[in-house]
């Protein structure tokens, strides 16, 4: 009795170590994050007029808009996605559906994939510049940045989709395949609906590593801030003009500021808008 | 006729006391693991088997050779001769689409795809090329009569299939292999996974099947097999490698087991 009682009035309730040590990383991690994010806000939202969005950059970017920036932005994300997509869902069905019966040649495009997910930019861009750019003789243009950042997103996207595809219970594989239904016709109205979550997760981490390259950017879709006049053409995005304004324009952090403002803006309504996707998706499947 | 004009093979009257699908001296391996060896097993046409034994015996397996499901099993190899009638159940050029639309299937776990009631039951259907919409109407409403499901579905039929209960969830599953009129149905465990009254619903349903449809049911409830069952196989671990120790009439089984395990096994002394 006495014991006991001396042992609880000496120790006392224990602090939490772990919980509180968690706690701390998880704030200071959100600080941060939330110092840069007010730091851009306090400096970019002055910036941010209807003005800025619509007229052409002026005087090295000190001056004017981003209207040719956000258009050559949008074209390249638009030549990433549409190699990236097709190429990166196709392979991921391929690798979680059609490749059980070869698990040595999965398990080695896995392994290529994580190894290629892990390259620095700086080496996509490289590549880029050497292959799209010369070898293939693309020049500096939208297509060859875009094709390099298709390249570079290729890995995360096909990794996330895969796991979206073996998410998917065995059931439904078993159901269609006792059912004597089609491969094909499983996967269309069964697997890819129910994989939709893993591929936008994949899309969302795709679409964010390729708004925020500037590096393979540079060597491969170019420089000039002029607005495109097609996919051929040299276009500047708006990762480059925060990077340019920054680094090598004296005077033009404010604009920096702006656009870096404008990138995250797009970001987020980007990934609002994959989710949004992917909920209707659902829905729609489960309703019809 | 061959394996391969399977498709055009009409029911035939075959006398009750012959097999509709014969197992003979049957075996599967996953890789180096057998599975089960050496099975000697008939299917009678309209008759319910049950399929009884302790865990890991390979009863699951058994059934899975039937409607040829070992295909998506990479390492799965099945040996012997596995035959309905003339044809070659193993051949390898059978046409499985259509030997699956004859032979139905029903996991222990229910697993309606995540669709409307109303897809899960049109989308095989049309996947086997019946797409006027009269059809499938007719087809489904009798399907879904069959089951019992009819009257507590029909006002929402475009409602997600994932909202119904566990045992309706089955019965779904149970109304979607009936859409596409298959001659056997092989039951995985159907009552396993559902609550008592859920599942007393689905015994009711196999019940009703007798004499309509050919059944064979793997089941670990052994009074189950006694009152549905017209015929019994007991499978028996031996060694690593699942045999079939003992099959004849349930009545048989239960009451004068010749086996000794057997003997054990349905007196509840072992198993």
């Amino acid at each position: 009795m006495q014991t006991s009682s001396s042992n609880s009035t000496s120790n006392g309730p224990r602090p939490d170590w772990p919980a509180i040590a968690i706690w701390t990383i998880a704030t200071l991690i959100t600080a941060t994050f939330c110092c840069i994010l007010l730091d851009i806000l306090w400096h970019g939202l002055g910036q941010l007029s209807w003005e800025f969005l619509t007229t052409a950059p002026a005087n090295a970017g000190r001056d004017g808009g981003i209207n040719s920036i956000l258009v050559s932005t949008g074209l390249i994300l638009l030549v990433c996605l549409s190699v990236a997509i097709p190429l990166g869902v196709g392979t991921a069905i391929f690798l979680a559906e059609f490749a059980r019966g070869n698990p040595r040649f999965s398990r080695w495009v896995r392994r290529s994939l994580d190894i290629l997910a892990g390259v620095p930019s700086i080496v996509f861009g490289l590549f880029g510049y050497a292959f799209f750019v010369q070898r293939l003789g693309l020049g500096f243009s939208i297509l060859s940045g875009g094709l390099t950042l298709a390249c570079m997103v290729l890995p995360i996207l096909i990794r996330a989709a895969e796991e979206g595809f073996r998410a998917v219970p065995d059931g439904y594989r078993l159901g269609a395949a006792s059912l004597g239904l089609s491969r094909w016709g499983t996967l269309r109205q069964v697997l890819l609906p129910s994989a939709m979550p893993g591929l936008v997760v994949g899309l969302v981490l795709g679409i964010g590593r390729a708004m925020a390259e500037t590096a393979a950017l540079i060597f491969t879709s170019g420089y000039v801030d002029r607005m495109p006049g097609s996919v051929w053409d040299s276009g500047r995005s708006l990762s480059i003009h925060i990077f340019d304004l920054s680094m090598n324009v004296p005077g033009g952090e404010q604009q920096a500021y702006g656009s870096a403002l404008v990138l995250i803006l797009l970001l987020i309504v980007i990934n609002s808008f994959a989710s949004w996707i992917a909920q209707r998706y659902r829905l729609g499947q489960q309703g019809r | 006729m061959t394996a391969l004009d399977f498709s055009t093979h009409q029911k035939t009257d075959r006398p009750a006391t012959a097999a509709l699908i014969q197992a003979h001296d049957l075996s599967l391996r996953y890789g180096n693991k057998t599975a089960f060896a050496a099975v000697d097993l008939g299917i009678r046409a309209g008759e319910i088997t049950a399929i009884v034994g302790p865990s890991g015996c390979g009863k699951s397996s058994f059934l899975m050779c039937l409607n040829r499901l070992t295909d998506l099993v990479p390492e799965a190899e099945v040996t012997g001769q596995l035959r309905w009638g003339d044809w070659d159940l193993l051949h390898p050029k059978l046409d499985t689409t259509c030997l699956r639309r004859r032979v139905g299937m029903i996991l222990q776990k229910p697993n309606p795809f995540p669709l409307s009631i109303w897809k899960n039951l049109t989308f095989p259907l049309a996947e086997h090329g019946i797409k006027r919409k009269a059809d499938q109407q007719q087809r489904i409403e009798q399907a879904l009569q069959e089951v019992g499901l009819w009257d507590e579905v029909k006002d929402r039929l475009k409602d997600s299939a994932l909202q119904l209960s566990g045992g309706q969830q089955q019965r779904l599953c149970l109304a979607r292999a009936l859409v596409l009129q298959p001659e056997v149905l092989l039951m995985d465990e159907p009552c396993s996974a559902l609550d008592p009254i859920s599942s007393r619903r689905v015994e009711e349903l196999v019940q009703e099947m007798r004499g309509r449809y050919t059944v064979a049911i793997v089941t670990h409830n052994l009074a189950q097999a006694k009152r549905l069952a017209d015929r019994t196989a007991v499978f028996w671990n031996e060694a690593g490698t699942g045999h079939v120790i003992e099959a004849g009439p349930t009545q048989q089984i239960f009451d004068q087991p010749h086996h000794p395990l057997t003997r054990d096994y349905v007196s509840g002394i072992q198993g």
